[in-house]
């Protein structure tokens, strides 16, 4: 099969029980992307699929033929950080750094979520636009665990991205 | 390069400490070092080294809770396409994980099982997904024998706690059972608390591989430099023959302080083989088959007189583990020295369980002991009338009642004080149950912290290079404490550089030997090794420009002196090293050192549902020299939110009828998520503890967590009138006792 992941085009031959995560981890040496659970409980191994946030544990390479995956390695590298990656250190929004690549890829997909207008359980009914509230994005973020408890720092680092960008 | 040692051991405060030095990078809110790796995902963790030919293990686990392995359906999982081998070594393979800083094997043997899902064997494919189709379809034969699954009921067999942990099992202080007697207020309430799961977010992981020199493991480990010799022991090789890499560990909390049982199994996994082995832990096995905190009973009684004079305070404590094990956890550490009262019973009993091994936990001790203590201490003070701040500060000790000695640095009262002040304690609703805001009830909560501090023997090589920067190595880990970032720190300001110009290489046995990272020692034992390097190091430097050490400024990559400014790298020649060495002194039994704090929250309880959300927080804590106030804030907070876990979630289910941990995964066990955390505002309070390390600061790690808990379940009281003495606080136990909506 063909994936393309962060812009390059990789040609594999993967078991069909391959999760995208242990293909990106164990066979493209794509180490970013981070296995918690293996059960899409922890949300450590978020990746963006075609712009959304999935959980790459829980969808099976196969699935992927031809779509366009971007792992934490294509968002930014030390030298050149995406604005999310810069400020989650500028606020220290992890500890340990495990679960950290999932919450940014996570962050990035939600902002384009709620770009979209998509409402969230916390959102105001009936409204079209939503408000980024810390609550917006606290109950957006909620499928991605930091054991370490970075949250309320992650929450500063995604409304500092978030509000420069509005 | 020329080498030298510089040793301390504290037998006597460091009144002048070199950090307060010319560079100014100590204590600064700076950004962490390993930052940039760590967001971008480059920091290499221990399941992430690509090794030539590398095989996948899978450990099989016994799939019952007591009994003895008759064997296992090896040729089947042979036939199974990619597996290489079922390795099998029921004499050799970790029963349990080993506790913290032991430098011995822990329990080996797996032929007899002694918990549900102890792993016995490891099968090795060339794929993950080839060893876990074979692993999951292994059949594991056994000669089932009844367990003792239960605590509950068994609490009438409890047995003295053994000697040698973190306390003395038994503690008594002239007569408690007269000072309640007597008095005229009384509490004698009970407590429990259940099992918890560190579930650190990296899985427990081990890739081995074999080479001339003897065995290099990758893994996810604590303190290396002890799990090195528990490991050369475990598999019956020379200490120098084992080297771990621990170079980022995704978090710990004490559940990777010793070795785990996928250790083992890869090594030996690898050596049969002879190529390199990877085995990683699934959610579920860290679950079964590694550590977790015990599960608590705990009495506490306190006697007072009218005006809030404690004259008694009594805690009894039953916990579990495993038949054989002398870990027990200490909840009784800090109702040692926290409030000042004559009669004192402290007291650790233990019941055997087949359970799978508890072990530390962040802030073993403290944490679950203050979730009961510093509830009581609420109860005691809604029974006096007083408000619980001040019943606090009226038993405050002048010195340590439990062994009469001084306090090495005590700010208790000052943060409670500084507390109540920022979170605006005075205009609480003090009466239980009488705030309401629509369908919620709204409650305010406080406890006090407290968190032992210990000082563990340290080294690391610190060098100057021929080019002016300095370079930092010690086998000490970073497991998101912020260790990579104040070593640099304190390098950098102790050699006067910027941080660009240090580098700081850990979590690796080629490296000195240090602290680990554990019972929030880390910072001060690992720190100060690197302190008496550079001390050491100041001194060559002065001698090399002819100056006397005190007059010596270094600042900006320069050495300084009377008119007199030479580069660093000049001064260095071909390099210069210096190895620091701290040990624990006469000062750790002579005095009595902890940090201390105080938590202040706001909790709505809804009256239709019984959920609980915390809504504010704020604590203050006093720790000594703060080295980095980002990652100080970072540590505080994830020890709150580890309380507030403890306070409304977190429990791990055994089945009494087979020992089986009903909820191994994190869907089923709970930690805190993003929208259960509230805006928390963290405030040190300026503190020098000369008497601690030559930095003069306190552990911090463990502190957050301590007492915190019990603020959430007071305020809870507060809000609802409803007092829940069995942890985590659900709204089951909640709903009956709310007033009607
Ligand atoms: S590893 Fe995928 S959600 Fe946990
Ligand atoms: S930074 Fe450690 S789990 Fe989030």
């Amino acid at each position: 099969m063909r994936i393309r992941i962060n812009g390059d085009t990789h040609e594999v031959d993967v078991d069909v029980r391959t999760s995208l995560l242990d293909l990106l981890r164990e066979h493209l040496g794509l180490t970013g992307s981070k296995k918690g659970c293996d059960h899409g409980q922890c949300g450590a191994c978020t990746v963006l699929i075609n712009g959304r946030r999935i959980n790459s544990c829980l969808t099976l390479a196969v699935m992927h033929d031809d779509d366009e995956i971007v792992t934490i390695e294509g968002l930014g590298s030390p030298a050149a950080l995406h604005p999310l990656q810069a400020a989650f250190v500028r606020h220290d929004g992890f500890q340990c750094g495990y679960c950290t690549p999932g919450q940014i890829c996570s962050a990035v997909g939600m902002l384009d979520e709620v770009a979209k207008g998509w409402p969230s359980l916390v959102s105001e009914p009936g409204t079209d636009a939503v408000a980024l509230t810390d609550e917006e994005i606290r109950e957006r973020m909620s499928g991605n665990l930091c054991r370490c408890s970075a949250y309320p720092n992650i929450v500063d680092a995604i409304r500092d991205v978030a509000g420069a960008g509005a | 390069m020329s080498d030298a040692k510089r040793t301390l051991v504290m037998d006597d405060p460091v009144e002048h400490s070199l950090l307060d030095g010319a560079q100014g990078v100590i204590g600064r809110p700076i950004d962490r070092v390993d930052g940039p790796l760590k967001v971008s995902g480059r920091a290499t963790y221990a399941a992430e080294y690509a090794l030539d030919d590398l095989a996948y293990g899978y450990l099989v686990a016994a799939p019952f809770g007591r009994g003895t392995v008759l064997g296992l359906d090896v040729e089947a999982a042979k036939a199974m396409p990619g597996v290489i081998d079922v390795v099998i070594d029921y004499e050799t393979f970790l029963r349990n994980a080993q506790q913290g800083g032991e430098t011995e094997a822990p329990e080996q043997g797996v032929r007899e099982v002694a918990y549900f899902r102890e792993p016995v064997a490891i099968v090795v494919a060339e794929t993950y997904e080839q060893a876990r189709a074979a692993g999951e379809r292994l059949a594991v034969e056994g000669d089932r024998k009844p367990g003792l699954y239960s605590v509950a009921d068994r609490l009438g067999e409890a047995d003295k706690a053994p000697s040698g942990g973190a306390v003395e099992p038994h503690f008594a202080n002239g007569d408690l059972d007269a000072a309640m007697a007597a008095a005229p207020v009384t509490v004698d309430v009970t407590y429990t608390t259940p099992s918890q799961n560190s579930a650190a977010m990296e899985p427990h992981a081990s890739t081995a591989c074999w080479g001339d020199d003897g065995l290099t493991l990758y893994g996810s480990y604590q303190m290396p430099a002890s799990d090195r010799e528990q490991l050369a022991d475990a598999i019956g090789l020379e200490v120098d023959q084992v080297r771990i890499v621990s170079a980022y560990v995704g978090g710990g909390f004490g559940s990777k302080l010793g070795i785990a049982p996928e250790s083992v199994a890869a090594a030996v996994a690898a050596k049969k083989l002879g190529r390199p082995v990877k085995a990683v832990m699934t959610r579920q096995q860290v679950f079964d088959a590694t550590v977790r905190r015990s599960d608590t009973h705990q009495r506490v009684r306190l006697a007072a007189t009218a005006d809030g004079q404690l004259t008694g305070i009594g805690h009894d404590t039953i916990c579990s583990n495993l038949p054989g094990e002398d870990f027990f956890e200490p909840a009784g550490t800090a109702t040692h020295f926290l409030y000042a009262a004559p009669n004192r019973t402290i007291r650790h009993d233990m019941v055997r369980v087949n359970r799978v091994l508890s072990g530390s936990m962040r802030a073993p001790g403290e944490a679950v002991g203050m979730l009961a203590l510093e509830c009581a201490i609420d109860e005691l003070a809604e029974k006096l009338g007083l408000d619980p701040v001040e019943l606090r500060k009226r038993n405050e000790p002048e010195r340590d009642p439990q062994k009469d000695v001084a306090f090495s640095s005590r700010r208790l009262v000052d943060c409670l004080d500084e507390g109540a002040r920022r979170f605006g304690w005075a205009e609480r609703n003090a009466t239980p149950g009488a705030l309401r805001r629509g369908e919620w009830l709204v409650g305010h909560g406080m406890a006090a912290s407290a968190r032992s501090n210990k000082l563990k023997s340290s080294e690391a090589r610190v060098a100057v290079t021929a080019d002016g920067r300095a370079v930092v190595e010690t086998d000490m880990t970073d497991i998101g404490t912020g260790t990579y970032t104040i070593l640099a720190q304190i390098a950098g300001e102790m050699l006067g550089l910027p941080l660009d110009r240090v580098e700081v290489r850990l979590g690796d046995n080629c490296f000195p030997p240090g602290a680990g990272s554990g019972g929030s020692w880390g910072a001060g034992s690992s720190g100060s090794s690197v302190y008496l390097a550079c001390e050491g190091l100041r001194e060559r430097l002065a001698d090399r420009l002819g100056c006397a050490v005190d007059e010596l400024t270094l600042k900006d990559g320069a050495a300084i002196c009377a008119n007199r400014q030479v580069a660093l790298a000049e001064l260095a020649g071909d390099g210069l090293a210096t190895t620091g060495r701290i040990e624990a002194g006469k000062l750790d039994d002579a005095l009595r050192q902890a940090s201390y704090g105080a938590h202040f929250c706001e909790v709505h309880v809804n009256m239709v549902t019984g959920e609980s959300r915390v809504r504010r927080w704020t604590s203050v804590f006093a720790a000594g020299r703060i080295l980095n106030e980002k990652t100080a804030r970072s540590q505080c907070l994830g020890g709150i939110v580890f309380g507030l876990g403890a306070a409304l979630t977190e429990e791990l289910f055994h089945d009494v009828r087979t020992g089986k941990i009903v909820n191994r995964d994190l869907a089923e066990y709970h930690v805190p998520v993003h929208a259960d955390v509230p805006p928390i505002e963290v405030v040190f309070l300026p503190e020098r503890d000369a008497y601690a390390n030559p930095l003069q600061s306190k552990g911090i790690g463990e502190l957050g967590i301590s007492g915190a808990g019990a603020a959430v379940a007071n305020a809870i009281y507060n809000a609802t009138g409803v007092r829940v003495r069995d942890f985590p606080l659900t709204l089951d136990e909640l709903l009956d006792g709310l007033p009607p909506v």
